[in-house]
């Protein structure tokens, strides 16, 4: 099962062709959306998200949920891109991501489930 | 537009009760509120409850009937969810109805059945507040997400690690002294400031007793309107005078602020609105205190403190049992319990027994006139606030 709007943008990572929608008056916002929760403005672009974004928050995760328990201990972060945020979880050894690191996104894969998660990778 | 006033208030013991149903455990909760209302069954018109995750962790849906049945009502019967918030927001439609001169008596209350779980499955259920696409599958937990707002929190205002996870412990410990004489209470001893620091990582820098724990249990409240309490000579002291709600972007990437909650600020001044009020006014509340550093940032949207400021507040002793605004006199979240869907009206009942003098602290608050009670949904992407008085 898919989950449209979402998938793509998430694949989109992968061919290092990441992206947001900005809305008429400049909201940056994640898909799916057909209405920009700040105006209300439904008409939308693709931008270009920048390669990296800074880390603004972090955790150690070590009591996961089922669907990450072999991934645990792992970092979650949630980085900002100017125009967005993104939560992901680091590509690097849990505990050495800090507040004001650069990270870039990435497609890896759950070590519990194999799903695709969107990673964030020190720069 | 007629004044509401609590008639009575009822709760089950907050903690590990497995082999009990969620049905039998919102009974006790509304025969005890039954009878310390002194109203009768029939006079009920309408039932409000609160229930998170009773589809999961209970596979029971439509759960308004069977409380009502549990209960022994036949009248109109709503669960509201909204995640921690489903019990405040169900008292919050309950207190608007009465108030509306729709209905005199509304019982309100919440129920949630957890420890039935396993704690991995209890862990997943509860991750369900978050945004599913966004954060669950960016590995993100419930601890996870308040421990991105804590380093978030951290960092905005400057303060080392090692402050801030020694100002979180002091938050703990002091709730865990609260609950000490609470007989509903799930953890009724005390935990030292080293004994939390001590404690194994959840979601660093949150330890285990940062966390609230996982808590059978539940809540119901009698509402009436101010003229039935008088036609039926209700010793009913306490009122209901403000209630707010508020909302934020579900996903904490989305929100203009990491490490504020503007949602329960937005309920905040709604509730101190009708209440004619302001932070001032308060001389204590029950707040949400999921995590430690939630019951932080609920006291900086409820303008108790600046932003920035309320960090330290336990450690200084000002929202302590003996302290200028205690918060948390029940133990809170924390050491009283969480039971998801009940906590919301397990706050009002209690800030109604501290402040009709007959909970176990109230002599910590012996002259006080207004309580604040603060109830939130996930990471606070839903707030309702509820302003209390003592009348007359
Ligand atoms: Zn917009």
């Amino acid at each position: 099962m898919s989950d449209a709007g979402f998938d793509e943008w998430l694949h989109a990572f992968a061919a290092e062709d990441g992206y947001y929608l900005e809305c008429a008056n400049g909201h940056g916002l994640l898909p799916p959306r057909r209405i920009c929760p700040d105006c209300g403005s439904t008409e939308f672009s693709e931008e270009s998200l920048p390669e990296s974004g800074t880390v603004a928050a972090v955790t150690t995760v070590h009591v996961p949920a089922p669907s990450f328990d072999a991934d645990a201990p792992y970092d979650t972060v949630v980085a900002d891109f100017g125009a967005i945020r993104l939560t992901g979880v680091v590509d690097a050894e849990p505990g050495t991501v800090e507040i004001g690191d650069d990270v870039e996104p990435a497609v890896g894969a759950s070590e519990t489930t194999g799903n695709d998660v969107l990673m964030l990778r020190p720069v | 537009m007629t004044g509401v006033r609590v008639a009575g208030v009822g709760l089950t013991h907050f903690g590990s009760h497995p082999d009990r149903t969620g049905r039998d455990l919102f009974a006790e909760a509304a025969l005890n509120a039954r009878e310390d209302a002194g109203v009768p069954l029939d006079d009920i018109e309408q039932l409000n409850v609160g229930n998170f995750a009773g589809s999961l962790l209970e596979e029971q849906g439509h759960m308004a009937p069977l409380l009502a049945e549990a209960a022994g009502l036949d009248c109109p019967a709503t669960r509201y969810e909204e995640a921690c918030a489903s019990a405040g927001v169900a008292v919050r439609e309950a207190v608007r109805t009465v108030r509306s001169g729709e209905a005199d008596v509304v019982l309100a209350g919440g129920m949630e059945r957890m420890t039935n779980n396993d704690t991995p499955e209890t862990t997943e259920a509860l991750a369900i507040a978050a945004d599913e696409l966004f954060e669950i599958r960016a590995g993100v937990t419930f601890p996870g997400a308040y421990a991105l707002m804590a380093t978030a929190y951290a960092d905005a205002f400057d303060v080392d690690e090692d402050e801030l996870k020694t100002d979180l412990a002091n938050v703990a410990s002091k709730n865990h002294d609260n609950a000490i004489p609470n007989e509903y209470a799930q953890y009724q001893r005390e935990i030292s400031v080293q004994q939390a620091l001590d404690a194994p990582p959840v979601a660093e820098p949150l330890g285990l007793f940062d966390c609230c724990p996982v808590t059978d249990g539940a809540s119901a409240i009698v509402l009436v309107s101010e003229e039935y309490a008088a036609e039926h000579d209700l010793s009913a002291e306490v009122a209901v005078v403000g209630t707010g709600q508020g909302t934020d972007r579900m996903a904490l990437q989305d929100r203009e602020y990491l490490a504020r909650t503007p949602a329960a600020d937005d309920a905040a001044a709604m509730a101190y609105e009708e209440a004619g009020i302001d932070a001032t006014d308060v001389d204590l509340a029950e707040v949400h205190d999921c995590f430690t550093i939630a019951e932080v940032l609920a006291i900086e949207s409820l303008g108790l403190y600046e932003p920035g400021e309320g960090l330290g507040a336990a450690r200084r002793g000002e929202t302590r049992a003996d302290g200028k605004r205690p918060v948390n006199l029940s133990g809170g979240l924390k050491a009283k319990g969480h039971p998801v869907g009940a906590t919301g009206g397990s706050q009002i009942a209690e800030m109604t027994r501290l402040l009709r003098g007959d909970h176990p602290n109230s002599d910590h608050v012996a002259d006080a006139e207004v309580g604040v009670t603060h109830n939130a949904g996930g990471t606070v992407a839903s707030a309702v606030v509820h302003v209390l008085e003592v009348a007359e």
